[in-house]
């Protein structure tokens, strides 16, 4: 730790930590609500599990954007951050949001449109939040070296919060309503969050690869911009059955089979990165994290998103199980994974030790992110014979539902594997820090930061 | 990469190409817009209590199970088209009472078989959000679902 005003990110990552946590429980309540229907519906609807999952998802990504930028700043601005104070009243107006939120949910009190149910003062508590976080963090970067890993990374997290706005705006008119929802769903995901995305993964291979940082972010503009030129179109896959003209079938088809190129160009820049720079970093957990992070994002918001964005496709496809297996594996493989390989990599700077408990998080790594792969196999074979089933046959939904039971109960047990998964990540980063670093793979010579 | 392609040169790129993009899109949302409001969806019927129904529809959050028009949870059925599915264009009055008797019998208690909440609607917040699923299924959505199953 260069900057002692990095440690804000540590208290960043401790929380959103323990929202994963709240996030991986309420999902595998949600699992289980499944497979066995009647397990707490009088308590706790199926409704609220998913509300909570979700958010919790969210806002926990969100913290681990925000410590990554408040770990990752200082380094690349040369200079500390502006504010500390601010930096822990932000962590704080955002810990009482979320556990308000899911408080407040428990007690049946939410807004209605998927992913943005906070109640208003939630939603207002985030934009001071986040103008808190931007006033921080601009003022810190404007004052400091400029590089094109902050320039990508200020870009994304104001386009984070100037989209969030419409948030507010909820028009009486339905298709008018998912219209400018997508504006805030979708150009977050698969918009301005790839830009926070390409920029955190070109730090990290800048400093465990030691790449020349112009190569580096050379291709970090070359991804970014494949993304949104994809991306921004691209939200036309979700214009073709709300209502909007025919037109977008043919732009959403094209520009979001594109979208798949930002991530094969991430493939390609962190394996290449890999080969040319020096390969004895001693955070080989965070590397494999760092790898695997585009991989994962590839397939997940890749190659499924491609599987059913055509829209002659998506006429068949649109809002089954395909749809939720592709949305588990993207948010995995994409951001997820990204906030871990963060966490894997700053943990132990932010303890002041050299890199610890490597075996149990690789492990959790292979067992995380098989145990994702499976369950976004069971879903997509549960959408394909719902898809088949239903849209085709013209089956009722229930009763298409009643023969997905075999592919319900092997998704909860992917869900279980997950949670162990995470718990096993959670020690292996919080837990007592012994040294497990094999000696062969000891650096000779003083390793990248 | 290739030599030849300098980092300003990619940054320059990224820069202009997404503001080209992104002005088209918003171009084309303004447009989707207008389309909206005066052909794909019917204003003039777009009542005071198809307002009101679409704010019991958020304050319930029916969508954290249901889909409508294909977005939301698949924990439960398609209701962009349950006005059609049961009936409601050919006998409306019919379909108002099906769908009302079926929200108050709820939760049905059977075991094996997924529950729907007692929300305990009112009379009036009933009709409303009925109201709104009706408006709903008028939305022209380039013929989805493929069919009644939704």
């Amino acid at each position: 730790m260069r900057f002692a005003t990095q440690r804000i990110a540590y208290w960043y990552f401790v929380c959103a930590m323990a929202l994963f946590g709240v996030q991986i429980l309420f999902g595998a309540l949600a699992g289980t609500v499944y497979v066995i229907p009647n397990f707490l519906s009088e308590i706790l609807p199926f409704n609220i599990l998913r509300m909570i999952h979700t958010n919790a998802l969210i806002v926990w990504l969100l913290l681990g954007f925000f410590g990554a930028a408040y770990y990752l700043i200082p380094e690349e601005a040369e200079r500390d951050i502006e504010s500390p104070m601010l930096a822990y009243a932000q962590l704080v107006i955002l810990m009482v949001g979320a556990l308000g939120a899911v408080g407040s949910y428990m007690l049946g009190i939410h807004g209605g449109r998927e992913f943005l149910e906070q109640p208003l003062w939630v939603k207002i508590g985030i934009v001071v939040a986040a103008l808190i976080f931007l006033y921080n963090v601009s003022l810190t970067v404007l004052r400091g070296r400029r590089t094109a890993v902050t320039n990508v990374l200020l870009l994304g997290l104001w386009g984070l919060a100037i989209f969030f706005l419409f948030a507010f705006y909820n028009p009486s008119n339905i298709a008018v309503d998912k219209l400018y929802w997508w504006y805030v769903v979708h150009l977050w995901v698969e918009g301005v969050w790839e830009l926070i995305m390409a920029s955190i993964l070109a730090f990290l291979v800048i400093k465990m690869t030691g790449v020349d940082r112009e190569v580096v972010e050379k291709w970090l503009y070359a991804i970014v911009g494949l993304a949104l030129f994809s991306g921004l179109l691209g939200t036309g896959h979700h214009y073709y059955w709300i209502g909007a003209p025919g037109y977008w079938q043919w732009i959403g088809s094209v520009f979001s089979t594109l979208e798949v190129a930002p991530f094969f160009a991430m493939v390609l820049f962190a394996f290449s990165m890999a080969w040319k720079g020096r390969r004895d970093h001693p955070n080989k957990a965070a590397f494999l994290w760092t790898l695997g992070t585009p991989v994962m994002a590839f397939f997940g918001g890749g190659v499924w998103g491609f599987l059913h964005t055509l829209s002659f496709v998506n006429y068949y496809s649109h809002g089954t199980q395909v749809t939720a297996a592709h949305g588990h594996l993207a948010f995995f493989g994409a951001y997820v994974m990204l906030n871990l390989s963060m966490i894997s990599y700053a943990m132990p700077n932010l303890r002041n030790r050299a890199p610890y408990n490597q075996v149990l998080n690789m492990w959790s790594f292979w067992i995380m992110t098989s145990a994702m792969a499976f369950m976004t196999f069971t879903l997509t074979f549960a959408g394909v014979v719902q898809v088949h089933l239903q849209r085709v046959m013209g089956m009722t939904y229930m009763e298409v539902q009643d023969q997905l039971a075999l592919f319900y109960w092997m998704r909860l047990g992917s869900g279980i594997v997950v949670a162990l998964s995470v718990l096993l990540f959670l020690y292996a980063m919080f837990g007592p820090a012994r040294e497990q670093i094999p000696q062969r793979s000891r650096p000779s010579v003083a390793p990248a930061e | 990469m290739a030599e030849r392609l300098t980092k300003s040169a990619t940054r320059n790129i990224f820069y202009g190409g997404s503001a080209f993009f992104f002005v088209v899109f918003v171009l084309l949302t303004a447009h989707t817009h207008y389309y909206m409001r005066t052909v794909s969806t019917d204003e003039s019927t777009l009542s005071e209590s198809v307002i009101r129904g679409k704010h019991v529809w958020e304050r319930n959050s029916c969508i954290n199970c249901h889909t409508l028009l294909g977005e939301g949870a698949y924990f439960a059925p398609e209701l962009g088209n349950v006005w059609i599915r049961y009936g409601g264009r050919d006998d409306p009055q019919g379909a108002r009472d099906a769908l009302k008797a079926w929200m108050q019998s709820q939760p049905s208690g059977v075991e094996g078989r997924r529950q729907m909440p007692q929300f305990n609607l009112t009379d009036q917040e009933l009709d409303d959000l009925v109201d709104f699923l009706e408006w709903t299924s008028r939305v022209k959505t380039q013929g989805w679902p493929p069919n009644n199953a939704g």
